[in-house]
């Protein structure tokens, strides 16, 4: 495509063809709607943050009320969650630190630990889902919980797409080897998982740090 | 299976029934044409699986069309209804459906793919690429655009049209309206919308990284630059408008709370979400049309825009205010005189960088060799009409005096006349002035005049009387009024105006057809003979698959202006042919929008089992897709030898 010309053989692989440099800058500018896409949905969660209409003032006791965000938010839970996931952003970076010296079967180990890890916070997740709706906060319980579960699940959703693509990726590079073309999709889908991490980490503030206060 | 047919298929009412038939008709009329004609292959290979920037534009050009007969037949209904008080035409139910998808169909499904299918048409050739950045990626935009149009548009035969207005308020929308119409404002809504967004990543890279060599940022022709803006506006606006209607769409199917009245849900949210997308949106669709009008002048003119560096500064200015003044659609629905003050400010501050481009165009007029051809009748005609629309635009902006005309026909007058006048102006103006490009001859002048005048006539009868409709009291949205209102004269004028444009409308599509038969081909790539910008620079009438041979070079602004005084001063060299690389057709595109579709429609009717099929289709695709390799992707090359023989067809 355009302008191929003149790469410096110490230009990241990723960057070696034209092609690969378009669909990075392209991703950069989708990573730009995405910051958007989340900014709207914070934005609900916290024009919604006081509906919990329902909810029962005191703690303690269940007895008709809908439970408030303060009672059911676990601080170890949540906690192991961010950690997870902040550890499997760090492994992601190890991946492209590893792609970067050609070393393709390392660069493989730490994709596929990033892809546990990222397994693990939807595990640590999905419980909590289940632990919360059993308590008696489902999606349609009240305002607060819809925007709890449409904030939460949108990242979530977001998650386990990406598990689905690196492993569509990591399969790729079984089969045609590290070449520019799968070096740039590796860089793009770790642009994706710090982008998740990094929305995680006002998730976890805003909503889990916040709700406990 | 045939009970849910039986039962969603409307039948009753005779209007709708004609409907129903007209469309059996017609779909098997184009069945038997393409059988008859052996079409089929043709069509899925030149056109369905096409990734030509061209194509993919003139597509959207023919769906935005079409989408134009259909607003516009839903407008004249609404017309006839109102012509007389107390009239018995439409149902209240049926007049609520047709503005509702009057005003949805008109934006979302006219406005935008028109002003979209042109920027894919022109703006990689003004650029002198040889496509977009991602040619695939384009042809999904389409047809996602396509089939949310299509879902869209099937509700009025099956199930029922949305029918809470085009903004869609809350708590109607959820409460108010409980049969599946509004299922499928939200989901035809999203599924173009998913088009619009990569559409606008898409042009984006191409405008900034695929631009020929030598074409700086403040070389680009003035499209170009209004096209670039545009998109960047899409991105921060459209995933807005994305939650936004997922957020609904969770309220009606899966019990969530909101935008509810009951259980802690805020019908306000809806409108500040929805503006905050929706007033960029009026952006979106008035930039490039702005752009256009500043090529027509500067085309036909024969000067250079005049202030080209305070047009570039002015649409950037006009693109960041457009985020700043959502608040001005609900002045009157209990926010501060603070928050109301300050959104008064931003709104009426707009009409700053509106009104400097507008000084700009009438001194790229002045002294100006002016040629009337029916673009510039256009464009010429869009001034004074387009600065009635703006006044009433600050009128309406001062917060105080919009609790007087608020939810009157002074602010439908007021709208028509700023997206009439600006887009569908702009876009008959492109239309037309780019025609030859797209098909090889010009419309005919003497037609175009007429659609001009009856059009430009059409539309001030019928919108004039409406500001005074409105100053005397007459709500928007009403579905009929007494004798003892009087308003009966204006409305029967305002009824005289319509019918005007739809005659308009109808020279229009004859035009195409008498111009098809009887206009003159085009030989050279100028076909206006006074192209200044690189689209006019291709060899041939109509653009090559490739666009240009040999990659142009820019040396200024209106770069084909200089490569033609350096031609005649015989500086011109010899071209050096090389191979040209160029991306193989694709189907996917095509099929993840039809998977996108039956989603769409299985969550419309929460049929959960086709909502499935139809996401498990999509991710396949997708799967697909990402396990190709750039190597099987990679197209193809044209040889020099193919090159030589397409330049060397206009000598014959």
């Amino acid at each position: 495509m355009a302008h191929d010309e003149n790469i410096s053989p110490n230009t990241p692989l990723e960057y070696q063809s034209g092609i690969g440099r378009l669909n990075i800058f392209g991703f950069w500018i989708f990573l730009g709607a995405e910051v958007i896409l989340f900014s709207t949905i914070f934005a609900t969660y916290f024009s919604i943050y006081t509906s919990t209409i329902g909810g029962h003032a005191a703690h303690g006791g269940h007895a008709g009320g809908v439970p408030m965000p303060g009672e059911l938010f676990e601080i170890g839970n949540t906690l192991v969650m961010t950690i997870v996931l902040l550890i499997s952003s760090f492994t992601c970076g190890l991946a492209i630190h590893e792609m970067r010296k050609r070393n393709t079967k390392s660069m493989i180990a730490w994709l596929v630990i990033t892809l546990l890890f990222g397994l693990g916070f939807l595990y640590l997740e999905i419980t909590e889902f289940m632990h919360l709706v059993h308590e008696g906060a489902a999606l349609g319980t009240n305002a607060y919980w819809s925007s709890f579960y449409f904030l939460t699940g949108t990242h979530g959703l977001h998650v386990s797409l990406g598990i689905g693509w690196m492993i569509l990726i990591i399969l790729q590079i079984f089969k045609r080897g590290l070449t520019p073309d799968t070096a740039k999709k590796v860089f793009i889908a770790s642009l994706y998982w710090h982008f998740l991490d990094f929305v995680w980490i006002f998730v976890y503030t805003g909503v889990y740090l916040i709700g406990m206060v | 299976m045939f009970d849910f047919i039986k039962d969603n298929l409307i039948l009753n009412d005779p209007m709708l029934l004609g409907a129903n038939i007209s469309i059996l008709l017609s779909v098997i009329g184009i069945v038997f044409i393409l059988t008859y004609f052996k079409k089929w292959k043709w069509l899925w290979t030149e056109w369905l699986t096409s990734v030509d920037h061209k194509k993919i534009g003139i597509m959207y050009i023919i769906a935005a069309v079409i989408m134009l007969f259909r607003g516009g037949v839903d407008a004249l209904l609404m017309r006839a209804q109102l012509t007389v008080p107390n009239n018995e035409f439409l149902t209240s139910q049926h007049y609520n459906e047709i503005f509702t998808t009057h005003g949805t169909i008109m934006i979302i499904f006219m406005a935008m793919p028109f002003v979209i299918g042109l920027m894919n048409v022109v703006v990689p050739l003004q650029i002198g690429a040889r496509d977009v950045a991602f040619p695939y990626l384009n042809a999904l935009s389409f047809w996602s655009f396509f089939f949310g149009a299509i879902l869209f548009n099937i509700s009025f035969v099956f199930g029922g049209s949305p029918d809470a207005g085009w903004t869609n308020y809350a708590p109607l929308a959820i409460e108010g309206s409980p049969g599946p119409g509004i299922n499928y404002y939200l989901l035809g809504l999203q599924i173009s919308g998913i088009g619009t967004l990569l559409t606008g990543i898409n042009f984006i890279v191409t405008i900034i990284k695929m631009r020929a060599p030598g074409m700086t940022l403040m070389r680009m022709p003035m499209f170009t630059w209004t096209a670039l803006i545009t998109n960047f506006i899409i991105v921060f606006a459209f995933p807005v408008l994305t939650v936004t209607l997922a957020l609904m769409t969770f309220d009606r199917l899966f019990g969530t709370h909101f935008f509810t009245l009951a259980d802690g849900g805020m019908p306000m949210l809806w409108a500040n979400l929805f503006w905050i997308w929706g007033h960029p949106e009026v952006y979106i669709v008035i930039l490039p049309a702005f752009g256009i009008f500043s090529e027509i002048f500067a085309t036909f003119a024969r000067k250079t825009l005049f202030g080209y560096k305070s047009m570039v500064i002015s649409i950037v200015t006009i693109s960041f205010l457009s985020f700043l003044v959502w608040v001005h659609h609900f002045f009157t629905m209990g926010g501060t005189a603070a928050v109301n003050s300050v959104f008064s400010i931003t709104t009426m501050a707009i009409a700053v960088p509106t009104g400097i481009k507008i000084f700009n165009w009438l001194l790229t007029l002045y002294k100006g060799r002016i040629e009337y051809t029916v673009p510039m009748l256009w464009s010429v005609g869009f001034i004074p009409t387009f600065l009635i629309g703006g006044v009433t635009g600050v009128m309406l902006g001062m917060a105080a005096a919009d609790f007087q005309y608020h939810n009157s026909y002074f602010l439908v007058a007021h709208f028509h006349y700023t997206l009439i006048c600006g887009t569908v102006f702009a876009c008959f103006a492109g239309f037309v002035f780019w025609y030859p490009k797209m098909f090889g001859h010009k419309l005919n002048e003497r037609l175009g005049k007429w659609t001009f005048w009856f059009f430009m006539i059409g539309f001030n009868v019928c919108f004039l009387p409406q500001f005074l409709l409105g100053f005397d009291g007459m709500p928007r949205r009403i579905y009929t009024y007494g004798p003892e209102d009087g308003w009966t004269g204006l409305n029967v004028v305002s009824t005289i105006g319509g019918i005007g444009m739809g005659i308009a409308f109808m020279i229009l599509v004859y035009n195409v057809y008498y111009s098809f038969r009887y206009a003159k081909r085009e030989t050279s790539g100028d076909a206006w003979g006074a192209g200044r910008t690189l689209e006019w620079a291709t060899t041939t009438s109509v653009a090559p698959f490739y666009n240009f041979a040999v990659t142009p070079e820019v040396k200024g602004l209106d770069a084909f202006m200089i490569m033609k005084q350096e031609r005649e001063a015989g500086k011109e060299e010899k071209p050096e042919y090389k191979p040209i690389h160029m991306p193989s057709n694709a189907g996917t595109p095509f099929v993840m929008s039809v998977f996108f579709f039956v989603a769409g429609f299985g969550l419309v009717f929460k049929l959960w089992w086709i909502a499935i099929l139809g996401g498990i289709g999509v991710l396949a695709c997708m799967a697909l897709r990402s396990l190709r390799s750039h190597k099987e992707d990679e197209g193809y090359y044209v040889s020099v030898e193919e090159i030589i023989n397409t330049e060397q067809k206009k000598e014959a």
